[in-house]
């Protein structure tokens, strides 16, 4: 379908996306690579009155390694994050799960930014975050703040982001201890039916897909962290989800996949 | 609807009784076009009704079966999700631009030579696909292109031997 008509700005830095935002108001939405907002746009899911195209503020794309902390611009797509050598070896789990999104088209234009603003349960990027315990930093009209990957999301396609705030960067601790990211769907290019990451040799573990939310898989950390063997820790994964139901898989299933993506991811990352 | 302010921004051109339209310059197959569009167009729309470009197909509403897929700035894009204004100063490569002077693009001899099409529907955009996957990514192999062509559907083929045509030209 054709999307609604809409108005159009370009905001080729943060500064002038910050800009516009505070101008234009409530009608204003950012588009960044578009691979979520225009196929919402699409299906006149989305109408926003003006959109702020920010896909080239050159200034908030890059990743950069500043002693134990790897900050990588918002507006990095999700294929430099796969294809980044020094991603690869300072947070290999990243590089990895944004290699595991969609295909190559989309990974050209998708950016981390907008997979983490977009909040989707179901994303990659988003649960490989939450694993890692990463720190977003946003800017708005009153200056810029940090918030922990933890208090970020906060609903269904809903985040701690105020509606005139850019997110600008992520920062997360350099990870290069035991990972793993399991992804199962059954069609090839598609969103995880269930996704479970692991960082840290299953110290960071989250789940793709099992509630309104990407998860913290808390209980199944706290089990790694005194001692239980894989399986008893993975046995626990599915405690206290609410999962969804749908035409992929019923709550239980994915109650079932949570259990067992999890033993498979712990052993892969060597917990 | 969008208000008057955004007329200070200066890059939006005119009002139409349906709404703002908005100057797009695009390098489009070596062409420079410079065309006014509305903010809303899909640039796979704008490919085929204002460029004539009608090689570029548009197979689905839901960004999925990669008919649609062009080179914007040399990689894979699904013309349907973008919008014309984003490839304002971009370089877009379609189907029709990819032969060159002395013939076929490697790609589309090895899609005849190895038989890869049967209705021909998704072939421009598996094409397209296939030369930045190629481009992208070193030592495919039949796995690697399976996976590298997830998002562009055939109905036809069974892919075997678009696998096949794509690893020929890789070579
Ligand atoms: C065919 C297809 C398959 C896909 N498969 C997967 C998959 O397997 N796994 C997966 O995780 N994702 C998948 N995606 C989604 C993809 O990862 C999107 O790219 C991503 O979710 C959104 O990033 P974007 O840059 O395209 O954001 P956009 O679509 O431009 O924006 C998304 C939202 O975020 C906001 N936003 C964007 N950037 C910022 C910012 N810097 N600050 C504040 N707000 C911002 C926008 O206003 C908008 O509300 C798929 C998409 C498609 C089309
Ligand atoms: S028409 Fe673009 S992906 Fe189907
Ligand atoms: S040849 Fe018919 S859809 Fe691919």
């Amino acid at each position: 379908m054709i999307p609604a008509a809409v108005g159009y700005v370009r905001a080729d830095s943060t500064e002038e996306a910050v800009a516009a935002l505070r101008e234009h108001g409530d009608e204003a939405k950012l588009l960044a690579g578009g691979q979520s907002l225009i196929p919402l746009m699409r299906l006149r899911l989305a109408r926003p009155g003006l959109l702020v195209d920010m896909g080239r503020a050159d200034d908030l794309r890059g990743i950069s390694v500043d002693g134990d902390t790897v900050s990588i611009g918002a507006l990095t797509s999700h294929s430099d994050l796969e294809h980044s050598a020094e991603l690869a070896e300072v947070c290999p789990l990243l590089a990895h799960v944004a290699s595991q999104i969609g295909d190559p088209a989309v990974r050209h234009r998708g950016t981390l930014g907008g997979s983490l603003v977009h909040a989707d349960p179901a994303s990659d990027l988003p649960a490989a975050v939450l694993a890692l315990g990463g720190t977003l930093v946003a800017t708005g009209p009153d200056g810029s703040r940090e918030i922990e990957v933890s208090d970020f999301f906060t609903g269904f396609l809903e985040s701690a982001l105020a509606a005139d705030e850019v997110l600008i960067a992520v920062r997360i601790p350099i990870s290069t201890g035991g990972w793993s990211y399991q992804k199962f769907n059954r069609r090839a290019q598609d969103w995880a039916i269930v996704g479970v990451a692991v960082a840290e040799s299953g110290a960071g573990v989250s789940l793709v897909n099992m509630g309104s939310t990407p998860l913290r898989a808390s209980a199944v950390e706290a089990a790694v962290a005194g001692g239980a063997g894989v399986s008893d820790a993975a046995s626990v994964a599915a405690d206290g989800t609410e999962p969804p139901s749908d035409n992929n898989a019923d709550a239980s299933y994915r109650e079932h996949l949570a259990r067992v993506l999890t033993e498979r991811a712990l052993v892969d990352a060597g917990a | 609807m969008p208000g008057t302010p955004l007329l200070e921004v200066g890059r939006l051109v005119h009002m139409t009784p349906w709404g703002f339209v908005m100057e797009v310059s695009v390098t489009v197959n070596g062409e420079v076009r410079t065309v006014d569009v509305e903010p809303r167009t899909l640039l796979a729309h704008f490919l085929r009704d204002e460029l004539g470009l009608t090689g570029t197909n548009i197979g689905c509403d839901t960004s999925s079966c990669g008919a649609c897929t062009v080179l914007v700035d040399g990689r894979s894009a699904k013309s349907c999700t973008m919008l014309a204004v984003q490839v304002d100063g971009a370089d877009v490569t379609t189907i029709e631009g990819l032969a060159g002077k002395d013939g076929l693009h490697p790609m589309q001899e090895a899609f005849h030579e190895c038989h890869a099409l049967q209705c021909g529907y998704c072939t421009p955009g598996m094409v397209m696909a296939a030369v930045s996957l190629v481009d992208e990514y070193s030592d495919l192999d039949a796995d690697g292109v399976r996976e590298g062509l997830e998002g562009n559907l055939c109905r036809c083929t069974g892919y075997q031997n678009i696998v096949k045509a794509v690893l020929a030209a890789s070579e």
